[in-house]
């Protein structure tokens, strides 16, 4: 059997020497959990401050003056009008409308900053490539890490001066050691929390001097997938495919008034249909009644035995000590309150259908 | 007397006359990780060896536990419906999964003894 080789992030040693159970994810090996486990970490993120290494994911640099104009040929949000410094969720759009990927934009200035998941980075800078006319960095030489939790401000901040001015979705340039870092108020956990992107050679000496903070603690992708639902938050392959449309996956919010009117991306005019005459799907919140977690393919059902959907994630939530899902269902049986079945072991389950998120985000705001 | 003997699978069969008692190992409860429900799925049922009788859900994901030998699943822990998270504080006593009608004894000389199971696992970390 020939051995796929899996791409590693730096920290890949200092994972091991801190008891990680590594796992393969998107094609690198990433740590699923450490000693405290995934529960003990996630309420760990929830009360203090949880480490994650995100460096697997893409970080994409563009350089020039008018690259958010362009960019926008693929994305349906409004990237013109954020300031230097301004972070903004979106998605990239095939022509039916259907999601690519989501991503995270940075205005810098002069340039913009992208961050990609790691099992479509590729696809994405192909993408880039074929459509933009300006200069396109693949950041490989910068690992990314998040600081996710109430005590990450205090923690960072002793560490990177400077740090506790920026508000949820802005990101600045400071210094370690004497070499430029990024810092953006951001990450996904629904947490008050912090994203650096930071130079291969000195993230272990970043991450050390972190973790000298008893309230620092090491979180795997297992608590981060746990932590992101709680949030509401989509996970692209699962919740989010090129089989739904913005709309549909009750993203509308990242399109705004003058790209609504104005188009110019993939898929605008399924979009704009999907808007003005609504859609037969849609993403919501799934609360099963019993104490059983509902996985992601459990089939949703009405009353009376007709299939109306599927589970795209669902587990046992940590901080509210019961089972949490997200999923898609016909768009008559979204409305909150709705009593739904899920088939789970050949068993019909109760469960309703609930408002997203299941714990309320903490992020700072201006 | 009662004797203790273990799959592959990682469970522990405690047996007595022509009746087994199944849980699961310190190992198993280890890769498991929080162990948040548990369900039984064949109660009063006649099982072959190497079917799943139960499931265990930790955060992140289900697995089944199977029926080291042939025979009717006759009791099922209901201390694990309200604490499932016994399953990891206490699996190889007060944790114990489902008893088992022994209907094949032969079977109990396919499976390994405590020196055999600790090699066994010896050699998968």
């Amino acid at each position: 059997m020939p051995q796929i080789k899996l791409d590693k992030t730096p920290l890949e040693m200092f994972h091991k020497e801190h008891g990680a159970t590594m796992v393969e994810f998107a094609g690198y090996s990433m740590p699923l959990q450490y000693q405290l486990g995934i529960k003990g970490e996630h309420l760990h993120t929830r009360s203090k401050s949880g480490l994650f290494d995100v460096s697997h994911m893409g970080q994409i640099r563009l350089k020039g003056e008018g690259v958010l104009k362009d960019l926008e040929s693929l994305v349906p949000s409004d990237l013109q009008g954020l300031e230097v410094g301004a972070m903004r969720y979106t998605v990239f759009t095939n022509e039916a409308g259907g999601i690519l990927d989501d991503l995270i934009v940075t205005r810098g200035d002069g340039y913009a900053l992208l961050v990609l998941n790691a099992a479509s980075k590729v696809a994405g800078l192909e993408l880039l490539q074929e459509n933009l006319d300006c200069e396109i960095e693949l950041m490989n030489d910068s690992a990314l890490l998040a600081l996710q939790g109430p005590a990450s401000v205090k923690i960072l901040n002793t560490l990177v001066p400077g740090v506790d001015k920026l508000f949820f979705l802005q990101s600045a340039e400071f210094t370690f050691l004497g070499s430029a870092i990024t810092v953006s108020r951001s990450g996904y956990t629904g947490e008050d929390g912090f994203e650096v992107s930071i130079s291969k050679s000195d993230v272990r000496k970043f991450v050390e001097a972190l973790l000298n903070d008893p309230d620092v603690a090491l979180v795997g992708l297992g608590a981060r997938d746990a932590l992101r639902l709680e949030a509401g938050l989509c996970l692209y392959g699962q919740d989010l495919s090129k089989d739904v449309t913005p709309v549909e996956a009750s993203l509308s919010w990242v399109i705004n008034k003058r790209r609504r009117k104005e188009g110019n991306f993939p898929g605008f005019e399924a979009i704009k249909e999907q808007l003005v005459n609504g859609i037969k799907k849609c993403r919501v919140g799934v609360s099963p009644f019993g104490k059983a977690p509902a996985r992601a393919g459990c089939e949703i059902f009405a009353d009376g035995g007709r299939k109306i959907g599927s589970i795209t994630s669902g587990g046992y939530s940590p901080t509210l000590e019961r089972p949490i899902a997200m999923g898609y269902v016909e768009e008559v049986f979204s409305k909150i309150g709705t009593e739904v079945l899920l088939s789970v072991r050949g068993k019909y389950l109760p469960a309703r259908i609930v408002d997203l998120p299941f714990v309320s985000p903490k992020y700072f705001r201006k | 007397m009662s004797k203790i003997y273990f799959s592959k699978e990682h469970e522990w069969i405690e047996v007595e006359d022509d009746l087994g008692t199944v849980g699961i190992t310190l190992y198993a409860q280890q890769q498991l990780g929080d162990i948040v429900f548990a369900e039984v799925t064949k109660l009063k049922e006649k099982v072959l060896r190497n079917d799943d009788v139960a499931v265990v859900e930790s955060v992140k994901a289900a697995s089944d536990i199977f029926a080291p030998v042939s025979g009717t699943v006759i009791e099922w822990n209901d201390l694990l419906d309200d604490a499932p998270e016994t399953l990891n504080s206490d699996p190889t006593n007060s944790g114990w999964v489902f008893k088992i009608t022994i209907d094949a004894p032969e079977e109990l000389q396919e499976l390994m003894d405590e020196a055999a199971y600790n090699k066994f696992i010896e050699e998968l970390k």
